[in-house]
């Protein structure tokens, strides 16, 4: 399977399954295009139809070329992967190696687009006691296996509403680990309000990576991200944020926006980031019912794709003006990315990643907490409904029939169960609006990857 | 030359920002 795209000056080609990326001239793109289809005279005469002013024998040599590519299998490559599905999560079955730790079911923002339900998760405002943390911690360890990096996440809610009992983990993590031979990778997810010294000083020697809550311009932010009076938090948390990058040398974290119906056009709002700043952005489609005010519709679709666009451009540009910034979903390494059985195995929800709740119930991610169908069990006895995590488990590129025409389907390795779940009702369903998403982005990715490979930023 | 081409059961030591192909290696 092949997919073949134009951006700027580049003619695209991915061999799906080789993972060749293969950067070709006019002809051969029109070549590769018929390639298939068509027997060699045709496929020339065409060709040579289309490009008068290049002579036969430079066509048939592109010609040459096609066929060595796929006789040397980096084009047309046959998918030979299927059986090897299952593999990498039949060979780590048990290991869990991430937990997201709800430490606060609680929040001190009411943004009204939140998938969490203004961080109570349809329940009971809790926050999660040290007891609690240090079993989970203790249930990551003694399921680990022989994982070394273990990764957890101080997740809400709004965490730092427990910073006491962040930190008290964090310092018994710290405790036990080289004992237990492990490396902790702790990450923090906030909205800012309650940053000050204290938390960046804890969270820069600690915390492997931060992710700030921040929508982009101060009208768009504020439409959503409000307190419980009403008041915008743009004003009270952009300056805390800045101080909090600047304290961490502008590295290891990520500003995260959503875009909404309210703003499709959020080129604009990575922009505002870039103008205050910021350079480490993650910038995401809400996630939000069909019919929410805030979800995006079809008519928002082909603004929000020319945005994706657009920032790749904007990306290549601003690296040639020696002013670089990085978009988490365009942050591929082609030649150090993700090996060929994690491609094919999925995310790991609900089998090596799991949400703990402030009272200990494990969940496969924190999108499906407070949905008890999907409660897997607790911490103190272990995961006891196998029948869902067999379901996550069978979850991979495969379990999709809708994936396996796609071209992009080793990029997102049948995408995010919860996305699926909630667009569908299944697990192993296809939210499609995601998709026609995650191709633009992926198109987009590779072409800014090959244009800084090929050293042609323009 | 009309082409320019650029990317043995797996570890699982990658990383499991947004809440897989950004990810990477590491082995």
């Amino acid at each position: 399977m092949i997919h073949q795209y134009k951006f700027g000056e580049y003619n695209i080609v991915i061999d799906v399954c080789s993972g060749a990326l293969h950067i070709v001239d006019d002809p051969t793109y029109d070549i590769i295009s018929m390639f298939e289809a068509s027997n060699r005279d045709t496929v020339i005469s065409k060709t040579a139809e289309k490009y008068k002013d290049i002579s036969l024998d430079e066509i048939e040599e592109c010609y040459a070329q096609v066929a060595g590519l796929k006789e040397s299998g980096k084009l047309f490559t046959e998918d030979t992967f299927e059986p090897m599905a299952g593999t990498l999560k039949a060979k780590t079955s048990g290991v869990v190696k991430a937990l997201c730790l709800h430490i606060a079911h609680t929040c001190n923002l009411n943004c009204s687009y939140c998938f969490a339900s203004q961080g109570k998760y349809h329940g009971e405002r809790a926050l999660m006691s040290f007891d609690v943390g240090k079993r989970a911690l203790d249930f990551l360890i003694e399921n680990s296996g022989t994982r070394r990096n273990l990764e957890v996440d101080f997740f809400g809610g709004e965490p730092l509403m427990n910073f006491d009992v962040v930190k008290k983990l964090v310092e018994y993590a710290r405790s036990i680990e080289k004992e237990k031979n492990k490396n902790f990778r702790f990450t923090l997810t906030t909205n800012g309000v309650l940053v000050d010294k204290d938390v960046i000083d804890f969270a820069n020697r600690e915390m492997s990576n931060v992710v700030l809550s921040l929508d982009g311009r101060k009208e768009v932010h504020d439409r959503y991200r409000v307190d419980y009076s009403g008041n915008g938090s743009w004003n009270k948390i952009v300056p805390k944020f800045q101080e909090f990058v600047k304290a961490r040398g502008g590295k290891n974290y990520y500003m995260r926006g959503t875009f909404t119906h309210a703003n499709p056009d959020f080129l604009e709002d990575i922009k505002t980031m870039l103008d205050l700043g910021f350079t480490e952005l993650s910038m995401e489609p809400v996630v939000a019912a069909e019919g929410d005010p805030a979800a995006l519709t079809e008519a928002d679709k082909p603004i929000v794709l020319k945005q994706y666009e657009e920032l790749a451009r904007l990306m290549l540009k601003r690296d040639k003006e020696g002013r670089p910034f990085t978009f988490y979903h365009y942050m591929i390494d082609l030649k150090g990315g993700p090996c060929i059985y994690k491609r094919i195995s999925g995310c790991g929800s609900g089998t090596e990643y799991m949400a703990v709740t402030p009272w200990g119930d494990l969940y496969p991610c924190h999108q499906f907490v407070g949905d008890e169908k999907f409660k897997l069990g607790d911490i103190w006895k272990g995961v006891d409904n196998t029948a869902v995590q067999n379901e996550f488990a069978s979850c991979n590129v495969y379990a999709r029939e809708d994936c396996r025409d796609c071209w992009a389907k080793l990029y997102c390795s049948g995408g995010c169960a919860a996305n699926a779940y909630h667009s569908t009702g299944s697990v192993r369903g296809i939210y499609k609006y995601g998709c026609d998403l995650f191709r633009k982005r992926m198109e987009c990715a590779i072409a800014v990857a090959v244009a800084r490979e090929l050293g042609d930023a323009e | 030359k009309h082409v320019k081409t650029i990317t043995k059961g797996g570890c699982g030591e990658c990383q499991t920002a947004c809440k897989i192909a950004n990810q990477a290696c590491e082995n």
